[in-house]
């Protein structure tokens, strides 16, 4: 039977690239749909009417939304190159962080990005204290997942890539050497894995949007 | 296996603490209930979650597991001998999940949003809920394909994710005088939560009405009578 797998996604948006990511990293083709964001497809609202947002990944004719849920059902769907670990523990471990990461650290980068002036100070010491927590999270291990890329490291590409971008789009100072090396380097490993490097927004481009949507940023020089 | 194996730390009126529990009824699996007091944190809670410092978690062979429903799916995946919690085939798997987190993210938040809203916001949070109500109503149909639950002939991930709601969505009818589940706009569901809460593996987690409506009135009191933020 041919496979028809179709992504709707957004060329800036680190949920939709992750899903990229991952069909790259199990060698699965797909076809992509850009979606301009301020002008919703009609195919879009149809496959996901309840939040009408990206990524959308349409299996055959079935829709899924949400990031980490459709990374889950792609590697539930395409055993090769596993990102989940088959221990139950492990498993359990990679999901709280991943949650972890979209519930509380992407406000609180944007906080100190592009947050108010006089809140600036504190925003950077409440992003610090949860990008801590991270670098505890890792450990000695090359990616979080172990030996090779996993679901978390995938979800972490807020963390790995865009965090990076932001820093440079407002001038603010959050992944710094001193206080996270473990994190650096890791950033460092997962841009280089080339099913991740081939799904990386253009940085010029990102930071140019950015500006344009956010402003300069609190701090910027 | 020693009762002790196992442990769930948790408050008796939190419906994400019940999620574990209904999860280890279902599995048959004895554990022991740490209930933690109202106004402060244990010593071993602080530990086993210092992200959230936040109910519930499990301790198994004294690895902590936090968060609920990803406690749920860790319950699933080790015992493997009682009945399935996650449907098996991948797509309803996936239909579940994304349920689930919208239950939690969008519709929960719109009832603790109604709780201590006043005049015109209340409305629109009541709109939110009922509209809510309205998707889960048709998500039931598609999912239980006819069936008793979510999950089919048995509880499945989604029941146990919105099921366990249920004590305070009846205690939201009650203050807010309200129908929120109604026989003329969501059959599917009034007739799902008899079934979930008279459910073996429910019943006996599941906080009586009354005694929850007693807990969110000392709860908004409290919440009252707190004194004002320090500038």
């Amino acid at each position: 039977m041919a496979e028809e797998i179709l992504l709707f996604g957004a060329w800036g948006s680190p949920f939709s690239r992750r899903v990229e990511m991952a069909l790259k990293l199990k060698g699965i083709e797909y076809k992509y749909i850009e979606e301009d964001i301020t002008n919703k497809s009609p195919s879009l609202l149809k496959y996901n009417p309840v939040h009408k947002k990206i990524p959308v990944l349409v299996h055959n004719g079935k829709p899924v939304a949400e990031s980490l849920v459709i990374l889950e059902y792609i590697d539930e769907t395409w055993k090769d190159s596993p990102i989940l670990s088959k221990d139950p523990y492990e498993r359990a471990n990679a999901r709280f962080w991943a949650k972890f990461i979209d519930e509380k650290c992407l406000s609180a980068i944007f906080k100190a990005c592009w947050g108010e002036e006089k809140e600036h100070e504190k925003a950077v010491e409440e992003a610090s204290e949860l990008l801590q927590f991270l670098e505890n999270e890792l450990k000695e291990k090359r990616y979080f997942g172990g030996e090779t890329v996993g679901l978390l490291d995938i979800a972490a590409n807020i963390i790995g890539y865009w965090l990076g971008v932001f820093e440079e789009a407002s001038g603010a100072e959050l992944l710094t050497r001193e206080k996270f090396p473990k994190l650096c380097n890791w950033a460092n490993e997962f841009v280089s894995v080339s099913a991740i490097k081939e799904n990386l927004p253009p940085r010029d481009k990102l930071i140019a949007y950015l500006r344009n949507r956010f402003g300069v940023g609190t701090t910027s020089k | 296996m020693a009762k002790n194996d196992v442990k769930v730390l948790g408050a008796w009126p939190s419906p994400y603490v019940m999620r574990p529990r209904i999860a280890l009824n279902i599995k048959s699996v004895n554990y022991e209930f740490l209930e933690e007091k109202f106004d402060s944190k244990s010593e071993l809670l602080l530990q086993s979650n210092p992200v959230h410092k936040k109910v519930p978690v499990l301790i198994h062979d004294d690895k902590p597991i936090c968060e609920s429903m990803i406690i749920v799916e860790y319950i699933d995946e080790v015992w493997t001998s009682g009945p399935s919690i996650l449907p098996s085939d991948p797509y309803d798997r996936a239909i579940h999940r994304f349920w689930a987190a919208y239950v939690d993210e969008k519709w929960f938040a719109a009832m603790k949003g109604l709780r201590s809203a006043q005049g015109e916001e209340r409305k629109a949070f009541l709109d939110r809920v009922i509209e809510g109500l309205a998707l889960l109503e048709e998500a039931f149909g598609k999912c239980s394909k006819g069936k008793a639950f979510f999950g089919g002939d048995r509880i499945g991930l989604l029941d146990i994710a919105f099921g366990s709601f249920l004590a305070w969505l009846k205690v939201t009818e009650k203050v807010n005088g309200v129908k929120l589940l109604d026989e003329a706009k969501t059959p599917g569901l009034v007739k799902w939560a008899e079934r979930f809460c008279a459910d073996a593996a429910v019943k006996s987690v599941m906080p009586e009405t009354e005694k929850l409506l007693e807990f969110s009135k000392f709860l908004a009191a409290k919440m009252k009578g707190a004194p004002p933020p320090k500038n």
